[in-house]
């Protein structure tokens, strides 16, 4: 408490005078104002999962749109006599663990070994052994049955050394890594008009229902909980039944379960805004009906419409997957990644490439969107993260 | 609270109207009939046929006798298997579903509220990281991807499971892994969320504040306020369990509703396809009301006042 | 009197995303047996968060005490592990916290909140507990009490709830009880039931208390002492007279001019201009320097002592040094300062209950 005394001789007198005055720096902000979009930008951009979800979905969009031209075939054209091709990629294929060499393995036992070499021909469906190439696991000697493993050169059999599937081809020899990209443009193309219809018909519905109130808010919130109680999964496969699959109908039979969710969302935060002071405040002032919801209401629920948007793409992707897996969907030769993934599990046991590629597609396309979305919501709205 | 349920089961009632008059047009529009595959009977073999299934009437005294039917619990024959009446076909095979769907319910929420409130208690550490990745996994990956995966995987290349039909325990545990893996996923998240956000609220700092050890804290103040919400998610799962067990079923060959299901689409089995339809509204629609019941029950400040918001 | 707790050079800092935060730097006082104790500044000013690192309640990641003593009965409580702490916690040392509508929790029996501590920290069996709970629930002005045990919180009213807290804090007769802003979150009339039934319960049992507000009507109606902070430091503390009377330091007289009172006419409310400073990066020197209509050339250089004008009244104010020039506080102030003892800004009403 004495330390003045300490100090005194080191204190300069000169220095006890009234400080000038500096108005400006008394009320200066020493963080830079942000507006919310700013704001949200930089918390978005700090979160690596969105960012590395926004690159993921950037490739595969990419790829959709270059991919079925990166090569001569077609997504539709059949060749019987490349059927079933495993997939082969140059460079690649010489990096045997990642099973691109164009070669299809299996291991035979039998009690003998050249019992078990048999055992591939009828397996790979050939004549003889030429492009079999036989790794010995155990000779059969010991307790043990005798055990290969046999790697079929499915290239060099059918005399197409020059030719590369990167992704191999289906049953009836169609082009799979074209057929992806192809279905992927598909499958995005009605999730994003699915998406798109569920938000406009969503938000109109929700913003008059919540802006007028009163009589037409009950009438129009009777309406939505009745079809709330209605399982998606049953309209959609009623709908689907009656409108005969395709492209459309799936897209038709989203938007009529999805929209209520947006409309609901959109509702309660038009009801909470209304009322809020900012609101009234603005009421008093004289604001017009337009200005109130073109400043106002639409600014600050836009957030909310962006991450339920967000959400609502994978969930129609999957259901279009879904759809199609049980034969419902789009029905082949109609590429999408729900009917690539129905095709390829018909095979999945002999052929696992078939279903594993589109599988892997859509299982990025699913991740991207999901934590992008993820994301979005903590970025846009730290108070919702539920 | 009464009063609550009872005009809930209004709605409910309603709405189950609702979807039974709506599926019952949307077949009447649908091209086909019970006769497709019968191409070869005569005009007067037809006569029979139609007549048995009670498709000679007027739409309008069709739509009467389906209604009275319904009322009494018969949803009619089916079209294409020999004479079953549809109550029967779908006795058979409920049970084997719910079996199913209850083992997933059961396993997911379980192992998904542990994942969630570990990556709570340790958030921001490697254990919430790796909770938060593998729920994302859960989400975006779809179960029938990976009940494929796992067929292939474990049943074909390693011959550890097998790989369909149902009956002994092994043949349980692929499917239920892959259709417990979505309900896993939401649960770990939203349990996360919850947990967070409790752990984060006044009262906790109360609890610290009586001197509490951290055990008392998370669990007699923090879990029961976080498990309470859970509840609201059981409705979003048990539409996952439906949707799910339509392609689960269908990929390990399990003689469900679910299979049965796709099987009557594929088929124009209609009077089939209507009684799934129903009874999978009913029982979305029930599920619905228990879960908003029992919250009710389990969160004291709804018990009294009656209903939510 | 002896000192129950003391408090020296306490640091308290938070890891953000921005940096460190040092929401406290360097705060010392004592607190005797008996006595209360206000802490009276701005939102941010460190308040809250020197209180709740006495009672180890900050939150660790991010906050940590940096440095410093706490010394409660000359056990130094910055050292103690958390399990020791707990024994502490709700036994010793009790908080009551600002807003009672969250503080409480929503899914447990009030009864069952009550008696937690009371089975820990006094080892009480449920039956005996539960009759301590409603013997508290008395104590406290609940009528009803031994149906409302078995109540849950949303029955109950804001004031009531308070109450309720209180009795959480009281149950096991703490010698510190840390009041962090209990009427803030209140209506009038019951703010002032409220602060009755501290003060009675004060003179029931002498337990020390550690008052946190930023009403100085309220400071002057409860405390013996008052300690003033700005941006994480002590500016000001002395006896409530000295600092309502004799205050030095140019943020005390902005917070007394800012108080409305009853005789103001000529509508000469002053107010303090400006905002606190960042703590992501204090200030050079006198972190009020650049609010303060009386910084000399030196606050911006150096940050000044604290400085000594009575046995119990210390400013931290370049102004009280030798060489500083003669400063009169402002009008408005000093008329306040004169006429405080009539000026009716404690609204204490004597009415009965909510």
């Amino acid at each position: 408490m004495d330390k003045e005394k300490l100090n005194n001789e080191k204190l300069n007198k000169d220095l006890f005078v009234p400080a000038k005055k500096d108005e400006a720096k008394r009320e200066e902000i020493r963080r830079p104002s942000l507006s919310y979009w700013q704001d949200a930008w930089i918390r978005l951009r700090k979160n690596k999962g969105a960012i590395f979800g926004i690159a993921l979905l950037i490739i595969v969009g990419i790829l959709s749109l270059v991919g079925p031209h990166l090569n001569e075939n077609d997504a539709y054209q059949q060749d019987l006599g490349h059927s079933r091709m495993p997939p082969r990629v140059p460079v690649l294929e010489n990096i045997s663990w990642l099973q691109l060499d164009g070669t299809k393995s299996d291991e035979f036992q039998a009690a003998t070994v050249e019992e078990a070499e048999q055992k591939a021909l009828l397996r790979f469906s050939i004549d003889d052994l030429e492009y079999v190439e036989f790794e010995l696991v155990d000779d059969g000697t010991g307790s043990e049955p005798a055990t290969v493993v046999g790697h079929f050169d499915v290239y060099a059999e059918q005399d197409m050394d020059e030719i590369y599937y990167w992704f191999g081809t289906d049953t009836l020899g169609r082009d799979i890594f074209t057929r992806v990209w192809t279905g992927t443009q598909v499958s995005l193309l009605i999730a994003f008009v699915a998406a798109a219809l569920d938000m406009i018909i969503g938000v109109a519905y929700g913003g008059i229902s919540a802006y007028y109130g009163g009589r037409v808010d009950n009438v129009m919130q009777r309406f939505i909980e009745i079809l709330i109680g209605i399982p998606n999964l049953v309209v959609v496969i009623l709908m689907i039944m009656i409108l005969e699959p395709g492209v459309i109908s799936i897209i038709i039979a989203l938007t009529i379960t999805g929209w209520t969710g947006m409309a609901r969302i959109v509702r309660g935060q038009v009801l909470k805004l209304k009322n809020q002071e900012f609101i009234l405040a603005s009421r008093t002032l004289g604001s017009s009906n337009t200005r109130i919801l073109s400043k106002h209401l639409i600014p600050n629920t836009l957030g909310m419409i962006i991450i339920n948007t967000m959400f609502t793409i994978p969930a129609a992707i999957f259901f279009e997957a879904f759809l199609s897996f049980i034969g419902l969907g789009l029905q082949s030769p109609e590429a999408s990644l729900g009917t690539l993934i129905n095709d390829g599990f018909k095979s999945l046991q002999t052929n696992p490439h078939i279903m594993i590629f589109p599988a892997i597609v859509i299982s990025l396309i699913m991740i991207g969107f999901n934590i992008l979305a993820d994301g979005l919501r903590d970025a846009l709205d730290p108070k919702m993260r539920k | 609270m009464a009063k609550y349920i009872l005009q809930r089961l209004g709605y409910m009632v309603v709405t189950l109207y609702l979807i039974a008059t709506f599926s019952f047009f949307l077949m009447k529009m649908l091209p086909g009939s019970p006769l497709r595959a019968k191409e070869k009977l005569s005009e007067a073999q037809q006569l029979i046929v139609l007549e048995k299934y009670g498709l000679n009437d007027p739409v309008p005294v069709q739509y009467i006798k389906y209604i009275g039917d319904l009322l009494q619990g018969d949803l009619g024959i089916s079209f294409q298997m020999k004479n079953q009446a549809v109550t029967d076909i779908l006795l058979n095979r409920i049970p084997i579903s719910a079996q199913l769907g209850l083992y997933a319910l059961l396993i997911g929420t379980t192992v998904g509220m542990l994942l969630g409130i570990a990556a709570a208690i340790k958030n921001n550490s490697w254990v919430d990281y790796s909770a938060n990745f593998v729920s994302v996994i859960g989400i975006s990956i779809p179960s029938f991807i990976f009940a494929g995966l796992l067929q292939y995987y474990v049943g074909v290349e390693l011959g550890l499971l097998p790989i369909a039909f149902w009956g002994t325990w092994q043949q349980a545990i692929m499917p239920t892994i892959a259709l417990a893996i979505f309900p896993m996923a939401i649960a770990a998240r939203f349990m996360r969320t919850e947990m967070i956000e409790v752990l984060g609220s006044d009262f906790i700092v109360t609890a610290r504040a009586k001197g509490l050890n951290e055990t008392a804290v998370l669990f007699k103040h923090g879990l029961r306020n976080a498990l309470i919400p859970l509840v609201t998610v059981m409705g979003p799962m048990a539409v996952s369990l439906m949707t799910g067990t339509l392609v689960i079923e269908q990929i390990f060959s399990i003689p469900g509703i679910g299979e049965q299901f796709v099987t009557s689409v594929m088929t124009d089995d209609f009077s089939v396809i209507m009684g799934t339809t129903l009874f999978f509204a009913f029982f979305f629609v029930f599920i619905i009301l228990i879960v908003d019941v029992l919250y009710g029950i389990i969160d004291p400040r709804i018990r009294l006042a009656g209903g939510k918001d | 009197m002896e000192n129950i707790l003391e408090v020296k050079n306490l640091h308290v800092s938070f890891d953000t995303h921005g940096g460190e935060v040092t929401a406290v730097r360097g705060v010392s006082f004592d607190l005797k047996k008996g006595e209360t104790l206000a802490i009276v500044g701005e939102s941010g000013s460190g308040k809250s968060v020197t209180t709740r690192a006495i009672a180890r309640l900050i939150p660790s990641p991010p906050g940590r005490i940096k440095e410093g003593e706490i010394l409660f009965n000359g056990k130094d409580l910055a050292k103690l592990k958390e399990k020791q702490m707990q024994q502490i916690r709700g036994k010793d040392i009790s908080t009551i916290f600002q807003d009672p509508m969250t503080s409480l929790n929503p899914t447990m029996k009030i009864g069952k909140q009550i008696m937690e501590g009371l089975m820990k920290h006094q080892k009480m069996d449920r039956s005996l507990a539960k009759k301590k709970a409603i013997e508290l629930l008395d104590l406290v002005g609940l009528p009803d009490a031994k149906e409302r045990v078995d109540q849950y919180p949303h029955q109950f009213s804001g004031g009531q709830r308070q109450r309720v807290v209180i009795a959480i804090a009281l149950a096991c007769n703490p010698q510190i009880l840390i009041a962090d802003e209990p009427t803030t979150a209140l209506d009038v009339t019951i703010q002032a039931q409220i602060l009755e039934l501290m003060k009675d319960i004060q003179r029931k049992t002498e337990s020390s208390i550690i008052f946190i507000t930023h009403d100085l009507g309220v400071v002057a109606n409860v405390a013996d002492r008052v300690a003033v902070m700005y941006a994480g430091k002590i500016v000001e503390i002395g006896t409530v007279d000295e600092i309502f009377y004799n205050p030095k330091h140019p943020y005390t007289w902005g917070l007394l001019g800012s108080m409305p009172t009853l005789d103001n006419e000529e509508e000469s409310l002053v107010a303090i201009p400006g905002s606190p400073p960042d703590m992501l990066q204090p200030p050079k020197g006198d972190a009020f320097a650049p609010r303060n209509e009386y910084a000399l050339e030196i606050d911006n250089e150096l940050d000044p002592p604290m400085f000594k004008v009575s046995d119990t009244h210390y400013a931290a104010t370049w102004l009280l040094h030798e060489y500083a020039p003669k400063v009169e506080p402002p009008a408005a102030v000093k008329k306040r300062m004169k006429g405080f003892g009539n000026t009716g800004a404690s609204p204490i009403s004597k009415k009965g209950d909510d």
